[in-house]
């Protein structure tokens, strides 16, 4: 049966603390993206799309949202009678239960999670990243190469090599050497956050792991360098397509740029890849007589009377007559105003943003943020909002 | 909260002057309005209004309205028990098929009999274009003390649309209801939607098909006037009967009216549809669309104006589309143009070709077609 020879187990307790306003009562993995989706969305579509019909989802932070999002998983296709997706919270034992210390650990406490359905390889992944992989295809890496374990790899522009965990590879691409966010990189070949794990091998890894003291419980900290430095069969699997971690507000607000691009990196209409997500199911969107929309992504049910050029509009964002939106985002259900501007600037969910109201301009470097309900009112008229 | 009310939306020999739009589909699954299915509206307001059952009374032409609709999920109608049934029509025979709808009433009896918490029914048709409470009706259905009540929508501007008219007086009581080519002076028209209580009408079912009769509004409802307290509900809000290509262009373009597309889409409660996952719709660079209503997974490069795009629409660079209605993927190529057109799913019109239709009498293009 080829659905439980392989199992996904899908890290979403990011905090995202760098998000600011925008992540404080949601978890990273929750972060609206794109004009449709939350961000987990694309990792769990490159499940379902990879066959993968077995998904444990690992929830810590702000899980409230991200729970009533998840639900069962029917908008995935991951409400299965058998397998499925299922939402794997720390949980209380009898000895005391244990916040989830590290990405390691968090596997290891589900242990009895993944012997229930006893696969031969359990692929990690991490909610926090924008990307369309096929996993079978990493798979058959794995198998052709006889691994312990695959990490996916991308090439990433030297001058940001030191924020990713970087490997080093011989010609036959195994891995032999490995160094997370190291100060001076030996190369550029960045660590996806992306693992296929032969069972016994990783089961074996996590529960040494768990016995050492010192240990942060992390994959690319202690999991990998020890099985590195046993010789395990670590190999690197190279992925050329758009991959993007948007960990700060300048990178969620350049990923959602992205996608405006005449031809992006990253094709969000793709028939043969479709990205699933909850659907908000509103009425098609309304563009005035007098409005104006280019170079730009908008959901169903925006109602749009002004001006809107190269920004991302969510679903049900309201756009008042006389306003512009340029280099921006709104998020779900946000207003602006009448004649109000939004220049680079990200428009938290459900925020309202006066009439005539300014928010971000031209020449600031720093995207622009109105937290997630806040309003930002007449008075502060044509004056710049604090950058968060 | 649950109403004891159960729904019947029947499809049994609909008025459908609908042409080609419905060569291949019945009238409930034509598509409206940028992503719906004509069907939507009355099923939604059925699911806002707490009527836990529903039953679709199918008839012909259903395969798009079974892949519509699938287990009811998109209505929150895949329940245990209650939720959607969609019932094609039980025949003995052929000569069955033509029988009016009473019969097969009493065909689907079971139904009705099978659902004790509910005490009443409201039958309906797909083709009003409407978003109604239907726990309000039944209030008034109850407060009236009223046999029959059937709600209606008065208004100035007749719909070109075909609707029965009624006559109405001033206690509310209807005292008389004629087919659409009746010559009746009224500016009321029946929204074909009948609130009883299901005792009555599974009595009307029996004693009519008693005496040989087999339609339910000519027999059980219109013959009945001087027999039964028939009242008269007035709709608030807004209506479209959408039974013929005059109709569909009209109320698809009053769409275009932002008090339209706020009420109808929203109050009393949303309409739901079958999700598709298309992306966000994408405007290029030299876009130009404006007084417009565009749906999800647009690619949209050229101009659109006073216009309806469903979902999956690409409109190449330098195309034009004028008082148009584009159908789920269709294509207009560069430079081609379109004014006064519905052109059904899938239509693609080649670069440089030019299509127009009168302003009364839109030029439709059907289904899959290449121009």
């Amino acid at each position: 049966m080829r659905r439980n020879e392989c199992i996904a187990m899908l890290l979403a307790g990011g905090e995202g603390r760098r998000l600011g306003v925008l992540t404080k009562d949601l978890a990273k993995p929750a972060v609206h993206f794109g004009g449709k989706y939350r961000i987990i969305d694309f990792t769990l579509s490159n499940c379902i799309h990879s066959g993968i019909e077995t998904v444990g989802v690992l929830t810590q932070y702000q899980p409230l949202v991200l729970n009533q999002y998840l639900g069962i998983g029917s908008p995935w296709g991951l409400d299965r009678r058998e397998g499925g997706m299922h939402v794997l919270p720390p949980y209380v034992r009898s000895k005391g239960g244990t916040w989830y210390k590290g990405t390691a650990s968090a596997i290891y406490q589900n242990l009895g999670f993944i012997e229930r359905y006893d696969p031969e390889y359990v692929l990690i992944i991490s909610g926090d990243h924008i990307y369309k992989m096929n996993y079978d295809l990493l798979l058959e890496a794995h198998k052709a190469n006889r691994a312990d374990a695959t990490i996916a790899v991308i090439t990433v522009p030297w001058a940001d090599a030191s924020r990713f965990g970087i490997l080093s590879v011989d010609d036959q691409d195994r891995v032999v050497e490995f160094a997370e966010k190291p100060k001076k990189p030996a190369g550029n070949l960045a660590s996806m956050g992306v693992y296929m794990f032969s069972w016994p091998v990783l089961r074996e890894a996590l529960i040494r792991d768990e016995a050492e003291k010192g240990s942060s419980n992390d994959f690319g900290k202690d999991i990998i360098p020890a099985m590195l430095k046993e010789h395990a069969r670590l190999f690197s699997y190279r992925f050329d397509g758009y991959w993007k971690d948007v960990g700060t507000i300048d990178s969620l607000w350049e990923a959602n740029m992205d996608l405006l691009d005449e031809d992006p990196a990253l094709q969000l209409n793709d028939r043969s890849w479709r990205i699933f997500s909850v659907n908000p199911n509103r009425p098609a969107q309304y563009v005035a007589p007098h409005a104006k929309v280019s170079s730009s992504l908008v959901n169903e049910g925006c109602f749009v009377q002004g001006e809107v050029n190269h920004s991302v509009l969510f679903q049900g964002v309201t756009v008042g007559e006389g306003s512009l939106i340029e280099d921006s985002v709104i998020m779900p259900g946000a207003t602006v105003g009448c004649g109000a501007r939004i220049i680079r600037a990200i428009v938290g969910e459900k925020a309202v943003v006066g009439e005539r109201c300014l928010v971000g301009s031209f020449d600031s470097q720093e995207i622009a943020v109105v937290g997630s309900g806040e309003t930002v009112l007449a008075e502060s008229e044509l004056q710049e909002v604090e950058p968060v | 909260m649950k109403l004891p009310m159960l729904g019947v939306i029947n499809l049994i020999h609909e008025a459908d002057e609908m042409g080609n739009l419905t060569a291949n589909r019945c009238l409930a699954t034509v598509p409206f309005g940028g992503r719906y299915r004509l069907i939507d509206f009355t099923l939604s307001s059925m699911v806002n209004s707490g009527i836990p059952k529903v039953a679709v009374f199918a008839h012909t032409k259903f395969r798009s309205l079974m892949d519509h609709l699938g287990t009811g999920t998109n209505w929150d109608l895949h329940r245990k028990g209650n939720g959607l049934f969609v019932l094609p029509p039980s025949m003995e025979d052929q000569t069955d098929f033509g029988k009016g709808d009473l019969y097969h009433f009493y065909r689907h009896r079971d139904y009705f009999t099978r659902s004790s918490p509910q005490e009443y029914v409201v039958i309906s048709r797909s083709h009003m274009v409407s978003n109604v409470d239907f726990a309000k009706v039944l209030d008034d259905h109850q407060q009236r003390r009223a046999d029959i009540t059937v709600i209606c929508k008065q208004s100035a501007e007749p719909s070109p649309g075909l609707a029965r008219k009624v006559k109405v007086n001033e206690a509310g009581r209807i005292t008389e209801m004629q087919d659409h080519y009746g010559r009746l002076n009224s500016d009321i028209v029946s929204m074909e939607m009948y609130v009883l209580s299901k005792e009555l009408l599974l009595d009307l079912v029996e004693t009519s098909l008693a005496r040989g009769q087999d339609h339910f509004v000519r027999h059980a409802v219109m013959s009945m006037l001087g027999h039964l307290k028939v009242h008269a509900y007035l709709h608030e809000g807004t209506l479209g009967v959408v039974n013929n290509i005059a109709g569909y262009y009209r109320h698809s373009m009053e769409l275009l009216k932002p008090e339209i597309w706020h009420e109808l889409f929203f109050t009393p409660g949303p309409i739901y549809t079958k999700i598709k996952d298309e992306p966000p719709t994408q405007y290029r660079r030299g876009a130009d669309v404006t007084h417009s209503l565009i749906a999800n997974g647009c690619d949209i490069e050229g101009t659109v104006h006073n216009s309806i795009l469903f979902r999956g629409v690409k409109i190449h660079k330098g195309a034009i589309v004028r008082n148009s209605i584009v159908m789920q993927n269709g294509i207009v190529g560069e430079n081609g143009s379109l004014e006064n057109c519905i052109l059904d799913k899938e239509v693609e019109i080649r670069p440089l070709q030019h299509l127009r239709g009168a302003e009364n009498l839109p030029f439709l293009a059907i289904k899959r077609k290449v121009i």
